[in-house]
Formats: structure tokens, sequence, C-alpha cells
């Protein structure tokens, strides 16, 4: 990272209040706000249509919002337009680049529109396509499409990165190469805005994360605390043959919570070989069994689904 | 402006997208030379209609004009020496008749199909009129000398078409469709200065001009030894005049477009009926009257008449400068008309 010539350093990276947006009877945004302090990385959270998109790119210049204020490391968009995208980086959801261009040409391109920044090699080779530079953008994979993006996103050596949900339609490994790419931009001092509605991106890139639907801020908070906030470290999601009341359910050892979602019941508990023999013996002796029996270590996944009854990629 | 440096590389990427679509390849350089030369070759006859005939006036031919208004076969009209031989060399008529009392001079384009007809037609009245088996002596002039027949008027008409065509589609189509796959959104949300995008797909245009017009020229010259009469210099003025004036029509006709259809519905409804109004197959001419005053005013029908003025009548630019001036204000226009309504997403 460079050093930052503007002497407002102290101003978060992002700030905004009370931003609204609709577009016509939908309510895209409503009443968000956001404080993103300088060289963290922020995960905004959210199933498809919560507002992730308008959001960002209201935050990017790209659109107006209703009504609400903006705050760009220290700068608005109304005058200080060109001076706050020399420092952004910004990858959007959905564009396909042109794909009679070579990777190089692309980043060249993209890297003429600033005044400073990296090498078209350096850029290159920091996202991994130094051997597919004379490649043209059609032959390339999906993720390597996604490390192209990032690296004109990093063309201009950017204090603050976007990045609209980077990962959505990318296999396991393709994922996680570009997570260290985006961990190396953050490693070096850089603040990112994250969309995903993966939990686990969120999860592993996110020094703070907010849970957004229906164009609000559910939650917000590190991982851990948001995961903290179910109570319990595991979750128990299990379906039985015969009626058992939830607060039955309530009272087995180590149990923090009970949820209810169809003929699905929910368990979150700190010791899952204590709650799990004593759930068994319970259904037992009602005469039923368990149709169905998972557990697993709770995650952001359980945060949603516990504020709003769905889950997260349902959309 | 600040930097060019984004300038060069837009319109390198523009350039280079262009060399490497195969298909706009065709459509610019292939199609325009395919039509003129099924034109040239098959269609030196448009008008399939009753040949026309000029006697030039004050010429010996005046003394049958009776007799030849009364053959069925062929109109006849009287023109002055200028006004007949422009009247042959457009095509609007097929012969005309000069020459003194003793020797009648026919003079004609031998490739055009009708000619030989209003030849057979007109010496058959004219010798019927005057008595006998052959009292008037008849010497036929073939008009084929270079710059006179229908395919020299047709090439600068060609080139025209072609300016417009390539403006309006290779930037209208272009602009569309970045912006259709959000590319443009992409773009402004760099620093980049907006108008180095808008500037750059005219520069690229430009430079492939370099390669587009000398190709049709040369073309015209080896396949059918269309010369040019006009100076190099003046061709070029009248050619990037009329290409920045497509240009910016281009880019309003792309200004606002969300998709390619919409994109092609909108330029076809600005080139087809100046493909027929402007006088790129035939003559404005033969449009009525009441017209006229429309045809005059769009920018197609300047281009053409400056480009046949200075290929066919080998006239300066600045003989054109009324049509130059219609063309750049066109263009004027439109450019700032296009940057004002311009949608980058
Ligand atoms: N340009 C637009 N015109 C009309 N409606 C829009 C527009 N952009 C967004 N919306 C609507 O606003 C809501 C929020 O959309 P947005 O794209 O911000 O969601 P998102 O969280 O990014 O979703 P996804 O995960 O699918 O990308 C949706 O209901 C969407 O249909
Ligand atoms: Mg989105």
């Amino acid at each position: 990272m460079s050093t930052d010539p503007s002497p407002e350093t102290d101003s978060p990276a992002i700030r905004c209040r009370g931003l609204i947006k609709s577009f016509g009877a939908v309510q895209a945004v409503r009443g968000l706000d956001l404080e993103i302090p300088r060289g963290e990385c922020y995960g905004l959270l959210g199933p498809n249509g919560a507002g992730k998109t308008t959001t960002v790119e209201i935050l990017e210049g790209l659109q107006e919002p209703d009504r609400g204020e903006v705050e760009i490391l220290g700068m608005r968009w109304a005058d200080q337009g060109r001076a706050i995208r020399r420092r952004l980086g910004v990858q959007l959801q959905e564009v396909r680049l042109t794909d009679k261009l070579q990777v190089r040409e692309v980043v060249r391109l993209f890297r003429s529109f600033y005044p400073r920044g990296p090498t078209v090699p350096e850029l290159l080779e920091r996202v991994h396509l130094t051997e597919k530079r004379s490649a043209y953008v059609r032959d390339l994979s999906g993720g390597q499409r996604q490390r192209l993006s990032v690296a004109c996103a990093l063309a201009g050596d950017p204090d603050l990165l976007f990045l609209d949900e980077p990962t959505t339609g990318l296999d396991p490994q393709a994922r996680r190469a570009l997570w260290e790419i985006i961990e190396s931009f953050r490693d070096e001092g850089g603040t990112i805005l994250l969309t995903t509605h993966f939990m686990d991106e969120a999860e592993r890139l996110a020094d703070r994360v907010a849970i957004m639907d229906h164009g609000a801020i559910l939650v917000e908070g590190t991982p851990q605390q948001l995961i903290a906030t179910l109570g319990g470290a595991h979750v128990i999601e299990f379906e039985p043959t015969v009626r058992v009341e939830v607060l039955e359910l309530g009272e087995l050892p180590s149990v923090k919570s009970v949820r209810e979602r169809g003929p699905l019941r929910f368990l979150t508990c700190d010791e899952l070989h204590e709650t799990l023999p004593a759930l068994v013996d319970l259904v037992k002796s009602r005469g039923g069994h368990l149709a169905s029996l998972t557990t697993h270590r709770a995650t952001l996944d359980d945060v949603f689904l516990a504020r709003t009854g769905r889950q997260l990629r349902d959309g | 402006m600040g930097d060019l440096r984004s300038l060069g590389q837009l319109t390198l990427s523009r350039l280079r997208v262009m060399l490497r679509e195969p298909e706009i390849i065709f459509w610019v350089f292939a199609f325009p030379l395919l039509l003129a030369i099924g034109l040239g070759v098959a269609f030196s006859d448009p008008m399939p209609d009753t040949p026309r005939v000029a006697i030039e006036s004050g010429s010996g031919g005046e003394r049958f004009i009776e007799a030849l208004r009364a053959d069925p076969e062929i109109e006849v009209r009287i023109l002055g020496v200028e006004e007949a031989s422009d009247a042959l060399r457009r095509g609007e008529v097929s012969l005309v008749i000069a020459g003194d009392e003793s020797t009648l001079e026919f003079r004609y384009d031998p490739t055009r199909a009708e000619a030989r007809t209003a030849r057979l037609a007109a010496e058959r009245s004219i010798q019927r009129e005057a008595g006998g088996p052959a009292p008037v002596t008849i010497r036929p002039q073939e008009i084929e000398q270079r710059g006179h027949r229908y395919i020299d008027w047709l090439i600068p008409g060609i080139i025209g078409f072609n300016l417009m065509s390539t403006g309006l589609w290779g930037i209208g189509f272009y602009i569309t469709q970045s912006r259709q796959n959000r590319q443009l959104k992409r773009l402004i949300a760099t620093p980049m200065p907006r108008g180095h995008f808008l500037l750059a797909q005219i520069l690229a245009r430009f430079v492939f001009l370099i390669g587009e017009i000398p190709l049709l020229i040369l073309a015209a010259w080896l396949f059918f030894d269309v010369p040019m009469a006009g100076g190099l210099l003046s061709l070029t003025m009248v050619v990037l005049i009329g290409a920045a004036s497509f240009c910016g029509l281009g880019l309003l006709a792309s200004s606002r477009t969300r998709t390619t259809e919409g994109a092609s519905g909108i330029i076809n409804a600005i080139v087809m009926p100046m493909v027929v109004l402007c006088g790129v197959f035939f003559s404005t001419a033969r449009f009525p009257d009441a017209m006229q005053p429309l045809i005059r005013v769009l920018p197609l029908t300047a281009l053409n008449d400056a480009l046949r003025a200075v290929y066919n009548d080998g006239l300066a630019f600045t003989a054109v400068a009324g049509e130059l001036v219609l063309l750049a204000t066109w263009g004027i226009v439109a450019f700032i008309l296009a940057l004002r309504w311009f949608r980058w997403q």
C-alpha cells in the first residue's frame, strides 16, 4: 500500500448514513448506515435481492441514492468524484469484459486510466495470470475471468477495494485461489468491502460482517460475535417422528436455543456429547425415532436462519 | 483532458476488437465492393422504362423534334449542351442527339441496355422523316470514355453509403453492446475521462478509413477503370468530414439504447430511408419536386453530392463548401446531443 497523501487519513474508508433507494415500488435499500475503518475487510452478507449490489453501487458512485449521505476516504462524490475514483478498485457483478481482447491488453487498458499503480506484468503476477497473458478473454475459465477482473480493480493501487460477489459460480479450488489474492490485498493494509452469499467466505475473509435482508442490515459484528449470539457452538438439526414440545427440548442438557422450521427442529448447544444422547432418549420415550439427524458447528448461516427463518442461499 | 494514454489505449482496444471480428471486416471491406460489382455489372440499367433522348439545342437534331416526339418508344426533350452531357452521365437520358445539318451525332453509353433501344428507335424515326433510304448521315459516338458511365457515377455513392453505414453500425452497435454487458459501467467506475471513450470510437473509425476508402477507390479503378477526377486532398477533406458527421450520428443513435436489437431498429430507421432518398444508386432527380427540400437537407445527399463533385467532376472541396457545412452541422449537433443524453449504464 502506498501512503495516503490526503490529510484526512483519520476518516473512515467508508461512511454512509440513512441510505435509501427505490426502484418503482421496490425498496432496494431502506435506511442503511455503515462505517468501515481503513484496513478492515467488511463482508456484506445477504440472500438474492437483499440490496447488496444497490448499496455497493451507491458507495461506488455509480448510482444516486434517493436519500442519505456517502463519504468515501473522507471525500464526497459530488465534489471529489475523480479523486475518489483514482483510489478505488471496483469489481462489478456480472460484467463481461471484451471477449476479443487478450488478458494483458485488458489489464493495460485499465492501467492507463490511473496515474499510479503496479506495472502490467506485476498485476498479472499478482492474480496468477502471467501464463495466460496472451490468451483471449473468451478462452478463460470462470475463475480466471474473475482474477482478471480483480487485476483490473487493482490497476490503480487502490486504497479501497469493492468486490461484488467475486466467487459466485466458481468451483471450490477457484474460490480458494481468489481468496488468497483478496487476503494478500488485505494483509498489505487495503480496505475491502465484499458482498457474498457464502457464509464460509465471509467467515474466512471478513474482519466484520453485516447480515442484510430486504434492504436493511439485521446484525453486524465479527463472525465470532454473531455466532456467539446463537448461544451455542454446535447446531443439531433433526426431524422427530412424534411430537416433542419446544419447552421440553429447551430443558435438555447444554441446550441454548430451540427453533422450528416445518417438520425440522434446530437446537444450539455447547456440548454435543451431553445433548445428543438425551435427545435420542427423549424421542424414544415418546415411542418415536429421529427421521433425520445432522450436526454441524454453528455458522453465519445459522445466524441468518435464526433472524429470518430462511436460509441464505434460498434466495 | 489530462493523460492521453487512456485515449490511446481505448482507441487501440477498439481497433483490436474490430480487426478480430471477421464479420465486421466483411461488412466494412468486402460488402461495399461486392455491392459495387453487382450493381456495376448487372444493374447498369436501373430504370427499365421508356428510354429518354435529349436533343442538343441548336444542333441539327432539332428539326426532327416532331418526328421523334411522335415515336412512342422514346421520350424526347431539348437540352443545352452542358445539361445534355450531364444528363447522359447521370443516366437521366440514354442518348444525346447533336451534330449539324449534314451529319448528326448520336452520343450514348454502349454499356447501358436502353441506349440501344433509344438509338434504333431514334434513327428509324429520323430516316423516315427525311424520306429515302439513308439521306441523313448519322455518326455514332460511344461515350465510353472513363468518367461518364453509370459505374463512374455509382462509385462515389457507394463510398458515401459505406461512410454512413460503417459510422452508424460500427459505432452504434459497439456502444450498445458495451452498455448491454455493463462494460460502460465498469469503465466509468475508473477515473477514465468519459470523453476519451467517445473520442476513441471516432479515432478508431478514422484509422479504419485509411484502409477502407483507398481500397474501394483502388478496386473501382482495377475492376471498372473508374478514374478519380479530383484531387486527393479534396477527396480526403470530404471523406473526413462525412465520416465524422456519421460518427456523430452513430453516437447519437446509440446514446440511450439498452439492447442491440433496439439499436438495430434505430440505425435501420436512419440508414434505410437515406439509402433510397439520397442518390446512392439512382439520381435524386427521380423524386418529385415536393420531396426535394427534404432530400437536400439529409446528410447523405450532401455527402454524395460532394463526393461526386470531387470524384467525377474534378472540383475542389471549396466548390462544395455548402455541402460540407451542412454535413459538419449534422455531425456537431448530433455529437453535442449525444454527449448530453449519453447513458453509461
Ligand atoms: N435497476 C433496477 N431496476 C429495478 N429494480 C432493481 C434495479 N436494481 C435492483 N433492483 C431491485 O432491487 C432489489 C435489490 O437488488 P440488488 O441487486 O441490490 O440485490 P443483491 O443483494 O445484490 O442481490 P444478488 O445477490 O442477487 O446480487 C431487488 O429486488 C432488485 O430486483
Ligand atoms: Mg448483487
